[in-house]
């Protein structure tokens, strides 16, 4: 990305940030997912779903930082 | 139970003995003039990404937590989990804030958040009343860990004081004498001792009970899911304990001692891998359902001194083989003395720098400073075990409950002031106080036994996290308080950071 205005790599960088609010929205809402079925393995939809979100969670920000990453001042 | 367990006892004293000359040890480690309090309190800000996962991981997730947690679960059912959502919304809130606060406190030198306030806005009154707010949360938080201790010592058949006040005078001598290095190398013990004490636990254990499905089948139904009634205190909880995890000083401690923005942001990746273990020691609390530890007569005394508190204790006793009981105890208590430690450094910090060398003496030596800090780490230590050994732990974990409320009234100077210096610190200050007070009022309706308040807007009632409705009336008188103080004309204080300081 030599030839681009680093100031313009930095703001399309920022549209990445947008996604850190997907884990809120994911896990605060609870009537998402109040309920016991479908299980996994015998447990229930309530605690499979949010255990997935700790790897979702994991994910997005590995992402986000990768995808914004700048050289350390 | 009444016999003491020899085999599990020697396992315990041997693990803790090595995390003794760890400890000590320590000192040698990474060397540097431990007469400064940034090499004593922060490592010298010098912790990479391996070493910073071991020190957060093992400060953030404490052993408090660890009995707590599966103890809510096993009394209070589904509710329990929001520890779930508040670990996997903390991390992408502290990508985002945290860096910042690293990159100002590094360009300026600041060892507390309180350090950061007063460059921030100009006022050592605001300062003050941040560094008093991290002060009172953390000790009873230390003390906490201590019950921690207490629950395992019992489930071994020890007791009387005796033994932990040893535990806690070693843990004492060498934070005095190699600072944060200590907790940080023993991290890296415990956690391989926790880790493996969960992997056991969570494979063998359903094992023993028919698989995952039959634990969930034994649990009432009830407890299983939230009432609708639930639901708003369980995601306030969640986002209020998430936005007020790293407003806690020992958090921020874990923060300023990394060695730059990239390891705090590569921990929010990596992180989760303790949320993963969190979430899997809460189930702990449904094995106990099914394992019926609340029935059997051999846990009845456990019960009777711990509360829930003994529910994994008892489930551990009950599954495994007296050495390995042993070694899960031990990664109990060990997981105790590493948050402990930092807690007790944090808070030296917060009196060293923002009470002593603000108040008392301004102008001190750079070895002073260091002086004043390892001595007030001893006294903070004293002064938890005290709490625990002379008075009752409930007023312990009340006061915690409490220091969870308080600590999020630091949010608007902290967080708000990484981004704008808008709001005034007269308007900040006010509106600390009014959060304090309100936050204080609503626990003390509730008997301090319960942080969720039931809040009557209009019509509906909606109950929610106190901290929350504190902060929001915080916030608000804040906002006011500054416009009122703008219309006045009134001077703000002199900000003696630049907007290039945060980084980015």
């Amino acid at each position: 990305m030599g030839a681009q205005d680093p100031e313009q790599v930095r703001r399309a960088g920022r549209a990445w940030w947008l996604l850190l609010l997907v884990p809120f929205v994911g896990t605060l809402w609870v009537p998402f997912y109040d309920s016991l079925e479908p299980r996994i393995g015998g447990v229930p939809y309530f605690y499979w779903y949010q255990f997935l979100w700790i790897g979702i969670g994991a994910v997005i920000t590995a992402v986000v930082y990768f995808a914004t990453r700048q050289p350390e001042p | 139970m009444k016999d003491v367990d020899g085999v599990a006892l020697a396992v315990f004293i041997a693990l803790f003995a090595l995390v003794t000359v760890v400890g000590f040890f320590a000192a040698r480690w990474r060397k540097a003039d431990l007469d400064q309090l940034s090499e004593w309190g922060l490592g010298g800000r010098r912790f990479g990404t391996m070493v910073t996962w071991f020190l957060l991981g093992g400060d953030l997730y404490t052993a408090y937590t660890f009995v707590a947690v599966p103890a809510l679960v096993y009394g209070a059912g589904a509710l329990g989990f929001f520890a779930l959502p508040y670990t996997v919304i903390t991390y992408p809130f502290v990508f985002v804030v945290m860096p910042r606060m690293w990159s100002v406190a590094h360009k300026h030198g600041y060892i507390t958040a309180a350090d950061f306030v007063r460059g921030r806005f100009g006022s050592s009154a605001l300062a003050l009343a941040v560094a008093v707010t991290g002060i009172l949360a953390t000790m009873p938080y230390i003390a906490l860990q201590l019950v921690g201790i207490q629950v395992v010592l019992g489930a071994m058949g020890i007791r009387g004081d005796l033994p932990l006040v040893i535990a806690f005078v070693i843990l004492a001598a060498y934070t005095y004498q190699s600072g944060l290095r200590a907790p940080a190398l023993i991290a890296v013990v415990k956690d391989a001792i926790i880790y493996v004490t969960v992997i056991a636990a969570v494979v063998v254990i359903p094992m023993k009970l028919g698989g995952y499905g039959a634990i969930f089948e034994a649990v009432p139904p009830k407890k299983l899911l939230l009432a609708p009634e639930q639901m708003s205190a369980y995601s306030t909880l969640a986002l209020g304990s998430a936005l007020a995890l790293f407003l806690y000083p020992h958090s921020m401690t874990g923060v300023l001692s990394s060695s730059g923005r990239a390891v705090i942001k590569r921990n929010t990746a990596m992180l989760p891998a303790y949320s993963l273990l969190l979430g899997l020691i809460a189930l702990l609390g449904y094995m106990a359902i099914a394992a019926k530890v609340g029935s059997s007569p051999a846990y009845a005394d456990g019960f009777d001194r711990y509360g829930a508190n003994f529910a994994v204790p008892a489930l551990f006793l009950g599954s495994f083989p007296s050495w390995f009981v042993g070694f899960a105890f031990a990664a109990i208590a060990i997981g105790a003395l590493v948050p402990a430690a930092i807690m007790s450094i944090a808070a030296a910090n917060l009196f060293t720098r923002n009470i002593y060398r603000e108040l008392i003496r301004p102008g001190c030596t750079g070895k002073e400073e260091a002086t004043v800090a390892k001595l007030v780490s001893l006294v903070v230590k004293l002064g938890a075990l005290a709490f625990i050994v002379g008075m009752k732990k409930e007023y312990a974990i009340a006061l915690q409950l409490l220091g969870g409320v308080w600590i999020l009234q630091t949010f608007p100077a902290i967080v708000v002031g990484l981004y704008t210096r808008w709001l005034h610190w007269g308007a900040l200050l006010a509106g600390w106080a009014v959060g304090m007070t309100v936050g204080t009022w609503m626990a003390w309706t509730l008997s301090f036994k319960a942080p969720v308040y039931a809040l009557h807007l209009g019509g509906s009632v909606v109950p929610g996290y106190a901290a929350l409705w504190a902060l929001i009336a915080n916030l608000a008188v804040a906002v006011a308080g500054t416009a009122v103080a703008k219309a006045l004309g009134a001077v703000p204080g002199k900000d003696a950071t630049a907007a290039g300081d945060y980084g980015e």
